[in-house]
């Protein structure tokens, strides 16, 4: 057997390669929750094509007893179930790895390699005598593999079991085959083959505190708990599973249990433009409204954006990022609207903007993002990604805070309007920016022209050039306010700042915490700041300043973050280094580790860091002038 | 335009509603219109329809696109909330508003270009999503701010300022309205004050999206002869296919209709609508034959005015999403939020 390192038990990753649309997802997901309810770190990754069916999917599966949740470097065993990706998938395992496929058919000599293991189980040939029905077998045949994993891996069975029981308790006809498959994978495996192997599972007790949910339905239960009631939007890969969420939690907890009514309002739009439109016209009208999207759709949304930024009308955005340009490469994950969202519409524009990294956060900001919106009267964007959106990860448990109060912002009652000598909307009267809104409908001496035109602190028309630079200049005075009040940096350092720094942003956190801690096992400290919110404050001018070099790290290829640091702080750009990935994938702790290299002389002299090969390869640097 | 301001003393002789308030409580600031233009008359049948129905003047919501016809919320109800939004997009702020708080009366007023043109798709969706509201389309064929650009409803042959003829075919958004399933759908003429404002009021009173197609002739650039929305053209093409009466809830019901030819209509709230057919084979409650009918007065170059479809129903947009009767934004934030007992119940199955 080859060499793989310290992994074995508890710490590897294994890949199930598929053809979209035969049902292996649910597979999929029965094997992460089951290690997960072993009491083991894990996170999957689901890399799927923008297909319905027929094309090549993977599910990454990464178990690590230290709680490591970034997307693993290397994969130590493929369960390669789709001929149409077997030359890619046998190619990315690990020397001394594993293959699992299914033998029926005679695997092509020009798939083997020598160096790796391969696990032939007949899958297909034991569903297609066993099952009866094409869409059986089919389904089968993915709960048979997870069956053969059960005995390589050591997976415990009862807990598969169980959940198999918990899912199919009220079909017993299903709940019987999924058993038989399962058996039936378990069997031939220790029958044929030596199992457990190497790379084995032993029950833990590190998952007690924590859930395992996506970013996008986490959001979605924020947007619920922060007491939005309106939803509008426009399908769109990768963010629809927010409003999917929001209407299922809905339907459960936001029915009134005497009229049957609903105490919500989702609307699915014509198209963005319009969802933004129906955002607008609802917080206007003071309820709290969102509307979830991805980069195209805030492209269209543009125009409203400025609308509510000029207007102060709070509303809020959530951007799940994908691949862009363009259409890009919608199933595939990046943050390429780092400056789009900060500085969205024309004309001289600043919003709001915050960068959760797991989906606590997704949860814990989204309720920030309204009262943010509401308290600023300002467009306020969630900036998530596909990887943090619509995988599975393991997070602490939410908590709520019963005695949480929404800032509902300076909003004039009817009783305050009554007793006001004069209202004038724009008007700057408590010296902090923020002027005061009425709401339609609540009294006469409260209304006003809202108008994206040009208008004075009066709230008049203009076309005057004093009038018109007095309340633009507050807006952005107003807007600037905000870094205070958005999530603080998170920042990772020792007493004495280190000459090097990194900054990173949203999901590549977990990555670059994963770096940081390899670089200090070989004594080299890095001092590290994740940006949560923008626009910056004082902490981010103050980690820039304490370091000699900076290293940012995001994933785009324009160094957005970088950019934006240049422009909204006053550190001067040559002391600025980047690390970009922008292949797609989740970021590993190999695309930071090759990337920080010339910046650290102990790593520079290897060269790559071993195992992370295929990281170095698609990896930028920029390289800092000395 | 008007460039003098009217002083804000009232007559103490001018009429006054039922809630006490005079016409002139729903005027607004001066127009910035140009002297003639038919949108001002519209303003006019508005005011005259909110004073009538003795709306509270802060319980109406103005909205607006841009353009023209999206500069006159300003115009009318100055104690009411207006929100001049972007090009072709009212729709959209109107229902999304409407979804939040559905007590309050909404107006929208767009043009051919804000309603035909970039906004042709949101037009059509609230429609279909048959958001409560009064829809008024200030109808020239013609763009006014940027100069004199055919818009999308000019009439194959109409002619420019310039006299450039158009070539390409109109949209007619009262047959478009149809198309798509409005329950009311009327066409009149800005200046036709008689016939407009029972229609206003019947829209303003409709439960579900009320589309009024209003021709309102541009007087500076499209007024000329060979323009088919002009003053001159619009008076003698014009073809009164219904007469619209509006009976308030409560108001005695007059009779000076020949029941025959009367078609009452009962609204939502209970007000009803009596229409007196001029052509006895009008049918305004049959889809299918108005959109007959339609199409052949428009082969003939007439323009078929009235309420031309009636259909009173309960359904709106928050019918369709089953959404309670009480205004969302009253919703208290204890019915919204489910505490944390429930999140940890929830995330027990997210285990």
């Amino acid at each position: 057997m080859a060499d793989h390192g310290d992994h074995g038990v508890n710490d590897f990753a294994f890949k199930v390669a598929t053809v979209n649309g035969t049902g292996s997802a649910s597979a999929n997901g029965l094997l992460l929750q089951a290690l997960f309810r072993m009491g083991i770190p894990v996170t999957g990754k689901n890399v799927f094509p923008s297909n319905i069916q027929g094309l090549p999917t993977w599910y990454e599966i990464r178990v690590n007893k230290d709680g490591y949740t970034a997307r693993s470097p290397d994969f130590h065993l493929i369960v390669a179930m789709n001929p149409q990706s077997y030359a890619r998938d046998i190619e990315e395992v690990v020397s001394g790895g594993w293959v699992l496929y299914d033998n029926t058919r005679e695997l092509d000599d020009k798939f083997r390699r020598d160096d790796v293991n391969f696990i032939g189980i007949p899958l297909a040939e034991m569903c297609v005598s066993e099952f009866d029905g094409s869409r059986t077998r089919i389904l089968m045949k993915n709960i048979t593999y997870v069956g053969a994993l059960v005995a390589l891996l050591d997976i415990d069975m009862d807990v598969v079991k169980g959940m198999l029981q918990q899912k199919f308790s009220k079909k017993q006809h299903l709940m019987d085959a999924n058993f038989k498959a399962i058996d039936m994978g378990y069997a031939y495996a220790r029958e044929h083959y030596d199992c457990p192997l190497p790379i084995r599972l032993e029950t833990m007790d590190a998952t007690a505190d924590h859930v395992m949910i996506n970013g996008n339905t986490a959001a979605a239960l924020g947007c619920v708990y922060a007491g939005a009631t309106v939803g509008a939007w426009y399908p769109i890969t990768p963010s629809t599973s927010v409003m999917d969420g929001f209407s299922q939690y809905c339907k459960r907890l936001r029915v009134d249990p005497e009229t049957g009514k609903n105490n919500y309002c989702i609307i699915q739009a014509e198209d963005e433009l319009a969802a933004a439109g129906m955002v607008i016209g609802a917080s206007w009208m003071g309820a709290r409204a969102f509307t979830p999207t991805s980069g195209p759709g805030i492209s269209l949304m543009s125009e409203f954006i400025g609308l509510a930024y000029y207007a102060e009308i709070p509303s809020v955005f959530f951007n799940v990022q994908r691949t862009g340009p363009s259409t890009g490469m919608p199933t595939r994950t990046q943050q390429g609207d780092l400056m789009m969202c900060t500085y969205a519409s024309h004309g001289d524009t600043k919003h709001i903007a915050l960068f959760p990294a797991n989906p606590k956060e997704c949860f814990e900001f989204a309720v920030a993002a309204f009262d943010l919106a509401e308290r600023f009267q300002t467009p306020t964007f969630l900036v998530s990604d596909l990887d943090i959106g619509m995988n599975d990860w393991m997070i602490p448990r939410l908590e709520w805070d019963d005695d949480y109060v929404p800032d509902r912002g300076k909003v004039l009652s009817a009783e305050e309007l009554e007793e006001a000598e004069s209202f004038y909307r724009y008007l700057d009267v408590d010296g902090d920016h923020i002027a005061y809104r009425t709401l339609p409908g609540v009294h006469p001496k409260g209304a006003y022209f809202t108008r994206g035109s040009g208008h004075d602190k009066y709230g008049r028309y203009t076309e005057g050039s004093a009038e018109y630079m007095e309340v633009v200049d507050r807006l952005l005075a107003k807007v600037n306010s905000a870094g205070d009040r958005v999530p603080e940096p998170e920042l990772h350092q020792g007493a004495e700042p280190t000459e090097l720094g990194m900054i990173s942003i949203g999901g590549c956190h977990w990555a670059v915490l994963e770096a940081r801690d390899d670089l200090a096992e070989q004594g080299l400290a890095v001092d590290y700041m994740r940006i949560r919110g923008f626009p910056f404050n004082e902490t981010v001018e103050r980690f820039l300043e304490q370091h000699d070099r900076v290293v940012v790290i995001e994933q785009n290829r324009d160094e957005q973050l970088r950019k934006l640091i240049t422009i909204e702080t006053q550190c001067p750009k040559e002391k600025l280094g980047s690390i970009t990935y922008y292949g797609g994938q989740p970021l590993s702790k190999g695309h930071v580790l090759d990337g920080l290299a010339p910046w650290i002389p102990e790593l520079a002299g290897g060269g790559a860091t071993p195992g992370f090969a295929d990281a170095a390869s698609d990896t930028a640097v920029v390289e800092v002038a000395p | 335009m008007s460039y003098i301001a009217k002083p804000a003393a009232r007559h103490p002789q001018m009429p006054r509603n039922a809630i006490g308030l005079t016409p002139r409580d729903y005027e607004g600031s001066m127009s910035t219109l140009c002297a003639g233009c038919g949108h001002d008359s519209v303003t006019a049948a508005l005011i005259q329809a909110f004073f009538e129905l003795a709306v509270e003047p802060h319980r109406v919501v103005k909205v607006s696109g841009i353009g023209c016809s999206a500069k006159t919320p300003t115009y009318f109800v100055s104690e009411a909330h207006g929100f001049n939004s972007v090009h072709g997009r009212m729709p959209s702020v109107a229902a999304g508003a409407n979804a939040a708080n559905r007590e309050l009366l909404y107006v929208g007023i767009s043009g051919d270009g804000d309603s035909l043109s970039i906004g042709l798709g949101q037009f059509c969706h609230a429609i279909r999503r048959n958001v409560n509201m009064l829809y008024v389309l200030e109808n020239n064929g013609v763009y006014g701010l940027t100069k004199g650009q055919f818009s999308a409803s000019a009439d194959i042959g109409s002619l420019s300022k310039a006299g450039v003829a158009n070539r390409q075919g109109p949209i007619d958004p009262v047959t478009l309205a149809l198309s798509l399933g409005a329950t009311f759908v009327a066409r009149s003429f800005s200046g036709d004050k008689d016939q407009l404002v029972p229609i206003l009021m019947a829209g303003m009173r409709h439960q579900g999206f009320a589309f009024i197609d209003v021709i309102s002739p541009c007087v500076t650039f499209n007024d000329h002869e060979g323009s088919t929305k002009s003053y001159a053209h619009t008076r003698t093409h014009m073809h009164e296919v219904v007469e619209t009466d509006f009976v308030p809830l409560k108001a005695e019901i007059r009779t000076k209709y020949d029941e025959g030819s009367v078609k009452a209509v009962t609204l939502h709230d209970g007000s009803t609508v009596r229409l007196r057919k001029t052509d006895p084979e009008y049918d305004p409650g049959d889809r299918r034959a108005v959109l007959d009918y339609l199409g052949a007065t428009a082969a003939e170059g007439e323009v078929a005015t009235g309420l031309l479809y009636l259909e009173g129903t309960e359904d709106d947009m928050h019918s369709f999403e089953n959404t309670v009767d009480a205004p969302l934004v009253n919703v208290p934030f204890d019915t919204l939020c489910p505490g944390s007992a429930v999140l940890d119940e929830i995330q027990e199955e997210w285990r």
